[in-house]
């Protein structure tokens, strides 16, 4: 297969052009293909995107671009053609220039991708030294404009600095310089953006924007994100276990998707069309390598496959100008599945259940919760300071409502799950479960209360003991807290719980790592379940899952709200969530609570500046997604050291002369809605 | 980085004490110096004359805390801890059995012990790293596995036999140096050379293989991937990548053992009759002279702590963390 | 009774030791994560040729850790009172001892080379001249026991030699067959399939156990073993020692000594490590403080001083007590016990310091994290979600450890403050043979048959325990 790409819009030269590309890894004595003929092609000055879930094969392609594949991957076929070079022809040594010189590659990790004992300016000048053979004080200008360019503030110091002495969203900027110092004509950028906060996001994508137009690079942009994609892309290929099954260009992409798992992929995220209703969700999982199915690889989770799906693996099919797909779907069943992406079966919504009956205590109210961790410095180690990771935070939640707790990371808002299921100890404040006050309670008269509120983690490995069965695991709390007689009694409620969280009763006799990420968080949920408990503190509950599966863990916590009448307490950074979980939201920011009010008031009418600047740096999965958003300078300060006055002052475009002197105090806008800022007194 | 390295040396006083009192113990309390009395002397002069002598002799005959029938300070200084244990701290080391003065006897055989420690150090030091860095940089060849295969057959050597093995082979065969001995001056090298070489050729296996451990380790990092994304050859990534990040836990194990090289060598010293602190050990544990054995352990303890400091002090120049921070 | 039981408190241990290999063993079959790891183990070629080596150096110990005293043949039935008294040897013999009956009892009065018929050095003898006058002259006496049975034709020893090793190398073939071709059957069943599929499997390496490494392991075990024994039954295999003493029967019992330092030393730290390191790891503060410096002080004093100190105090302990004892054996072995003690006492901090580590890692974890909102007790967190997660590092740590303690013993005993001069082990046989090294010509066979024992010993250790590393450490693990 050997067709020309056809470049949308675009007439620039082709930089990069890679056909039926093969990789595998070795294990044991077989070979995984991981990457299984995969054709693509950059031109200069267009942003190609690679789209998919984990372990679809995107970053393996990437490495395999500059034959960087770790020591078990190999390159088992195909070809890739960069500035007219066989790159799997070149000698090592004339590769070595092409990696650096040709195609840069920014990594996703920017915090373990830089080498911690050596100082910025090295690490940029070797590549000056390698590609452009600058040395002394020509390679300390140079390096001084590319800090410059990636925007950087005091490049000189910053020059002789160590990674880290650099904030997270610096060390990414860092990473592009010496990415850009090479002067590559290709830029490979893998997931440049997942491990940062979302106002650092807006930040980096559009310094990458910007450098691409300026230097007219071509890029190739790998992302599981489809509003990155939005903000990014020029045209998009979507990756499926190893394969890409369907190219388009950014506009057809976002208005007409055809392949079936492309369609699943718009329609499993939550947005504002179908607020509270249930999300499309993809049945099963990703194949794993070393039992990819002989036909199409999707068909065993697509609603449309017919015989020859799962017999015959799919040709390429051109659509539209370029824009193809592979599917062996027709154009009419193709679109059916809507364009838009969207076709929501919409449930009644939580809303029904969630009427707070009067007259009882709220099942948690938390007044003025302060958790202070000491600093401490010097000879002797004295106490000199206090990180404020909780400063003052108040909340109440009613049974069947949830609430949202969201700020960027480092505001405190896991801090405060903790200290209220009192794993941390408050240094001051009140934390009260249907109006009994828990604080100062010795252990055993927590017992009862512990029952009442449950804990799902974020991470779905590291929080479920590996040595453990599944039935342990959940038996575990009910014994802990004598929830359940011993003997049979309890392993039908374990067998309940489990079906109850959309899972075999067999798996109580299995051990977690036997499970996929999702499979794992619902044995997390059937944990906390397994003890009845009313009110459950939801930590990023999804934030490690595919798009694809938080849509049905999501799905799954509305139901058990529906049902049970649950409280969540829901930590997150994601709004596209809040939006379609929760009825009330609380913003953080350092420790503190800057806004609150219905999901309707703080996601429509968003008053505090922090939240307008929170809620537009959310790159959003649509054609008409705004380019332009609340630029935000900096990140978030250490709360060791929070600023004087308000805290977001100097991050803050409206800030004036009191913002700088004291916090400002609560202003109440409507009966529900608050925020604390001295734009609204 | 100055309140770090004047904690780090608050933070010995105490350990330095405890080493104080665990050795006192071992010594005076386990056994009561009527018993090493009865040792020394042999069972057949034992008299309660003899042994009160003994330990008049020795200063043993005091009690070991407080001395009830001293006057003022004399309660706690003229006791058995204060003369023994807390002299220590001031190089009072007293009198071995064949009443020579401890100090001076170290301080004369800390010269040849060093002569022998600190070259077999320094030249393993860069044997081993090297030869980690060569199979680092072919691994996973055969180079590197039979470099492997290598390392562990050497490690289940017993150190006995390198030496054992290298007096007969060089020196009574090959008669190329003397079996043993050792000379003042630039005729030292003669004797010097073999147990150098053997005291190399002895830690390859284990030192070597550990190194390579962290340097595969080290490999497999995130900057290494973006060293060599930016086009650096793969010496370049070795040695400017790896090998400064690898320095940190290596130098952990190293550094601590630099002031205990004053201390010799055990087993190298009494093969080859090097006059050193090893063999004073050794003498003193076969003559049972417990003076000496108390004054090295201490002495030992304190190089060991020094080492610890210079350790902790070496952190700040690999490692920018600990310097800034 | 023709003996009578001698517990010795080395015997308890090593025998608690297998009772314990066997309950891990057993838990390790219900805990899928650990079966794995043993079953990765069990692939490892060079850990399973290592392990078949080292299960005959374990057996040869094991034989030897069951004491008993012979009854004496009390010649005239003295009765006190009627009462029949049964008089027990003073001397502590084992099941290896009495199977090795031949082997200890013919001793030669001084050095002789392996299968030597003559002693090694000249001494004035008698001989009968062919007149029958006696005459004195100086010459190579012929040995009591080795090569005995050739009489005065000593010219036929080479042929002797030769002709056993052949019988040997036969059997050994014959026997090789035998267990290949029951393995290979054993695994047809199990496979359902056919001996010439399996036999092929086995030799392709495409078993979930290492089976091609443990029939090569047992060929050349066989080679070398079957003509040691067939020789040792007249000859004086590897030489005799200065007293006469057959070299292969020290080289046996030198085993025993070699694995209760290398196993009870670690059992004995094991304990207190995992106490101290879990709880400092655990409890924090001040718990943590006082840990802390607890095993920076120990490990502060040099290893073979702090040994040396102990020793010598325990050896004037010993010396100042006799009448703790009941026999020479007794003593010997409450010696060694205490040498592994203080081994033990100067290494468990570093398994303690990790141990600490790893329970500080794990204690964040958030497993631990939904445990204690579940309320569940300290202690019963210890003990189902830390314990368990720390076992990997003390396996790791018992099998490393092991070749290093023995080594150690062997530079201990040679120092002077290893094992009691009178118990045999590695150390005190160097030791001895290193006072011959000067001599011309050189008596060199049991320091090589020391050499190439414990090198076998330590090399097989080191090689399982970078299988078992391997195998249990999660890091390497996903990478092998």
């Amino acid at each position: 297969m050997n067709e020309k790409v056809d470049v949308g819009g675009t007439r620039n030269e082709i930089l990069l052009a890679v056909d039926d590309l093969r990789l595998a890894f070795a294990s044991g004595r077989s070979l995984l293909t991981a990457v299984d003929g995969v054709s693509f092609s950059v031109a200069a000055g267009e942003t190609l995107a690679l789209l998919g879930e984990s372990g679809c094969g995107k970053s393996a392609t990437a490495l395999g671009l500059l034959r960087l594949l770790p020591a078990a991957g190999r390159i088992v076929g195909g070809q890739m053609r960069f500035a007219g070079r066989d790159l799997l022809r070149l000698p090592e040594a004339e590769m070595r220039g092409v990696r650096g010189g040709g195609m840069a590659m920014i990594f996703q990790e920017p915090a373990t991708s830089l080498n911690p004992v050596l100082t910025v300016g090295h690490q940029l000048s070797e590549v000056l030294e390698r590609h452009l053979g600058l040395a002394g004080q020509a390679a300390r200008a140079r390096a001084l404009e590319l800090l410059m360019a990636v925007g950087i503030a005091d490049p000189e110091r910053r020059l002789g600095e160590y990674p880290f002495q650099l904030s997270g969203g610096m060390k990414q900027r860092v990473m592009i310089a010496v990415a850009l110092a090479g002067n590559p004509s290709l830029l490979i950028a893998d997931e440049p953006t997942t491990a940062l906060d979302v106002t650092i996001q807006a930040q980096i994508l559009e310094l990458l924007r910007r450098l691409q137009a300026e230097r007219a690079m071509g890029m190739l942009l790998i992302t599981h994100d489809l509003g990155v994609v939005a903000q990014m892309a020029t045209r998009v290929g979507v990756m499926y276990a190893g394969e890409i099954v369907e190219e388009a260009p950014r506009a057809a992409f976002f208005s007409s998707p055809r392949h079936p798992y492309t369609q699943k992929l718009f329609a499993a995220l939550p947005n504002l069309a179908q607020r509270r209703g249930r999300l499309e969700t993809i049945p099963g999982q990703v194949p794993s390598l070393s039992e990819m199915p002989g036909g199409c690889r999707f068909a065993a989770r697509c609603p449309h496959a017919w015989d020859r799906c799962r017999q015959q693996s799919p040709q390429w099919r051109q659509v539209a100008v370029g824009h193809r797909v592979r599917c062996h779907l027709d154009d009419g069943q193709g679109a059916g599945a809507g364009s838009g992406g969207v076709s929501g079966t919409a449930v009644g919504g939580a809303d029904a259940v969630a009427v707070q009956p009067m007259g009882e205590p709220a099942l948690l109210a938390v007044d003025d919760l302060r958790v202070y961790f000491p600093i401490r410095r010097g000879i002797l180690q004295r106490t000199v300071g206090h990180v404020r990771a909780v400063d003052g935070v108040s909340l109440e939640l009613a049974r069947g409502r949830t609430l949202a707790l969201v700020g960027e990371s480092g505001c405190g808002k896991t801090t405060v799950g903790k200290a209220i299921l009192q794993l941390i100890m408050a240094s001051a404040g009140s934390v009260r479960l249907l109006g009994q006050e828990l604080g100062g309670l010795s252990r055993s008269a927590q017992r009862p209360l512990r029952r009442r509120m449950q804990m799902i983690f974020q991470d779905p490995f590291a929080s479920l003991n590996p040595r453990m069965s599944v039935g342990e695991i959940i038996g575990e709390g009910m014994q802990a807290l004598g929830v359940d007689p011993q003997g049979e009694g309890r392993a039908a409620a374990i067998a309940a719980v489990l079906r109850q969280v959309g899972l075999d009763v067999a798996a109580a006799g299995r051990y977690p790592h036997e499970f996929s990420g999702g499979q794992r968080q619902r044995i997390a949920i059937a944990r906390a379940l397994a003890v009845q408990p009313d009110l459950v503190i939801c930590d990023e509950p999804t934030s490690a899952l595919d798009v694809s599966v938080q849509a049905q863990i999501l799905n799954l916590l509305a139901t058990l709200q529906a049902d049970l009448g649950l409280a969540y307490l829901f930590i997150t950074h994601n709004f596209a969530v809040v939006d379609h979980l929760a009825h009330a939201v609380a913003v953080m920011y350092l420790g503190r609570i800057v806004e609150r009010g219905t999901v309707d008031e703080v996601l429509r009418s968003p008053s505090h500046p922090y939240t307008q600047a929170l809620l537009s740096a959310v790159p959003s999965p649509r054609l008409d997604a705004r380019p332009d958003y609340i630029r935000l300078p900096g990140e978030i300060p250490s709360p060791a050291n929070p600023p004087a006055g308000c805290h977001f002052h100097p991050r803050c475009r409206q800030a004036s002369a009191a913002c700088r002197e004291r916090y400002p105090e609560t202003s109440t806008l409507t009966a529900t809605h608050t925020v604390r800022c001295h734009l609204y007194r | 980085m100055l309140a770090y390295i004047v904690r780090r040396l608050l933070y010995a006083l105490p350990i330095l004490i405890g080493v104080n009192l665990i050795t006192f113990a071992l010594f005076f309390v386990v056994n009561t110096p009527d018993d090493m009395a009865r040792m020394q002397l042999g069972v057949k002069r034992v008299t309660p004359e003899a042994i009160a002598k003994w330990k008049a002799e020795r200063g043993y005959d005091k009690p070991l805390f407080i001395n009830g029938s001293a006057a003022g300070v004399g309660v706690l200084t003229d006791t058995i801890f204060f003369d023994k244990s807390a002299r220590m701290f001031a190089g009072d080391f007293g009198r071995a059995e064949d009443g020579r003065d401890i100090a001076r006897e170290i301080r004369t055989r800390m010269g040849p012990s060093l002569a022998i420690a600190l070259p077999t150090f320094v030249l393993g030091l860069l044997v081993t790293v090297s030869f980690a860095l060569l199979l680092t940089f072919f691994r996973a060849s055969y180079l590197d596995f039979w470099g492997v295969v290598l390392c562990v057959a050497m490690m289940s050597i017993s150190g006995l036999f390198y030496i054992i093995g290298g007096q007969y082979l060089i020196s009574k065969i090959w008669k190329l140096v003397p079996i043993s001995g050792y000379g003042g001056g630039l005729d030292a090298w003669k004797f010097l050379i073999l147990p150098m070489a053997i005291g190399v050729i002895s830690g390859i296996g284990s030192s070597a293989r550990w190194y390579r451990t962290i340097f595969i380790e080290e490999i497999s990092r995130d900057y290494v991937r973006t060293a060599r994304a930016k086009g650096l050859s793969e010496v370049t990534v070795l040695f400017r990548h790896v090998l400064r990040n690898a320095m940190i836990p290596i130098l952990t194990g190293v550094v601590v053992v630099i002031p205990l090289l004053f201390m010799g060598s055990l087993l190298t010293e009494s093969f080859f009759g090097i006059p050193g602190l090893g063999s004073y050990t050794i003498d003193a544990i076969n003559a049972q002279d417990f003076a000496v054995v108390r004054a090295m352990v201490f002495i030992g303890s304190v190089l060991y702590i020094v080492g610890l400091i210079l350790t902790d002090i070496s952190y700040t120049f690999v490692d920018p963390r600990i310097r800034f921070n | 009774m023709t003996f009578l039981p001698v517990i010795l408190w080395s015997d308890l241990l090593i025998w608690l030791l297998v009772l314990a290999a066997i309950v891990v063993g057993w838990l390790s079959t219900g805990n899928p994560l650990l079966r794995a790891a043993w079953q990765r183990v069990g692939r490892s070629r060079a850990g399973m040729a290592s392990a078949t080596v080292l299960v005959v150096f374990v057996a040869v110990g094991l034989l030897d850790s069951i004491h008993f005293r012979p009854r004496l043949e009390s010649r005239e039935g003295q009765a006190v009172a009627g009462q029949p008294s049964t008089a027990y040897a003073i001397e502590v013999l084992s099941l290896l001892d009495a199977l090795l009956t031949p082997l200890r009892t013919r001793t030669e009065k001084t050095y002789s080379e392996p299968l030597a018929t003559r002693a090694y050095a000249k001494e004035a003898i008698e001989v009968r001249d062919t007149d029958g006058r006696i005459r004195q002259t100086r010459d190579y006496p012929r040995l009591k026991h080795g090569g005995a049975h050739l009489g005065a034709d000593e010219g036929r020893r080479d042929a002797d030699v030769g002709q056993r090793l052949l019988a040997a190398l036969a059997l050994g073939v014959v026997a090789w067959w035998a267990v290949a071709a029951m393995t290979a059957a054993g695994l047809a069943r199990a496979d359902a399939c056919s001996h010439r599929e399996a036999w092929r499997r086995i030799w392709r390496n495409e078993c979930d156990f290492a089976w091609n490494a443990v029939l090569a392991a047992m060929a050349a075990l066989l080679l070398m073993l079957l003509p040691m024994a067939m020789l040792a039954a007249d000859y004086h295999v590897f030489g005799t020692d200065k007293v006469g003493q057959d070299v292969l029967y020290q080289i046996l019992k030198s085993v025993r000594t070699a694995l209760v330092i290398g196993l009870v030393t670690t059992l004995v730290m094991l304990p207190l490590s995992i106490l101290l390191g879990v709880l400092a790891g655990y409890c924090r503060g001040w718990v943590d403080d006082v840990i802390q410096y607890l095993y920076t002080t120990l490990s502060s004093i040099p290893g073979v001083l702090l040994i040396a100190a102990a020793v010598l105090m325990m050896q004037v302990l010993i010396d100042t007590h006799p009448q703790w004892f009941e026999t020479a054996a007794e003593r010997a072995d409450l010696r060694l016990l205490a040498l592994c003690f203080i081994l033990g006492v100067t290494s468990w901090t570093g398994l303690c310091r990790l141990l600490r580590g790893e329970t500080l890692k794990l204690r964040e974890l958030e497993y631990i994290q939904a445990a204690q909102a579940f309320a569940v007790s300290d202690l019963r967190i210890i003990a189902r979600h830390i314990l368990p997660n720390l076992m990997h590092i003390v396996i790791i740590a018992l099998v490393m450890d092991f070749s290093s303690l023995v080594l150690a013993e062997a530079v201990l005993s040679y120092v002077g403050i290893g094992v009691d001069p009178t118990m045999i082990s590695f150390g005190t046989m160097i030791n001895n043979a290193r006072m011959e090294l000067a001599r011309e010509p050189m008596v060199w066979w049991s320091l090589a048959a020391a050499f190439v024992f414990m090198f076998t010993l330590v090399l097989a250790a080191n090689l399982l325990a970078d299988a078992v590393r391997d195998a249990f450490d999660p890091r390497l693990a996903g990478a092998a």
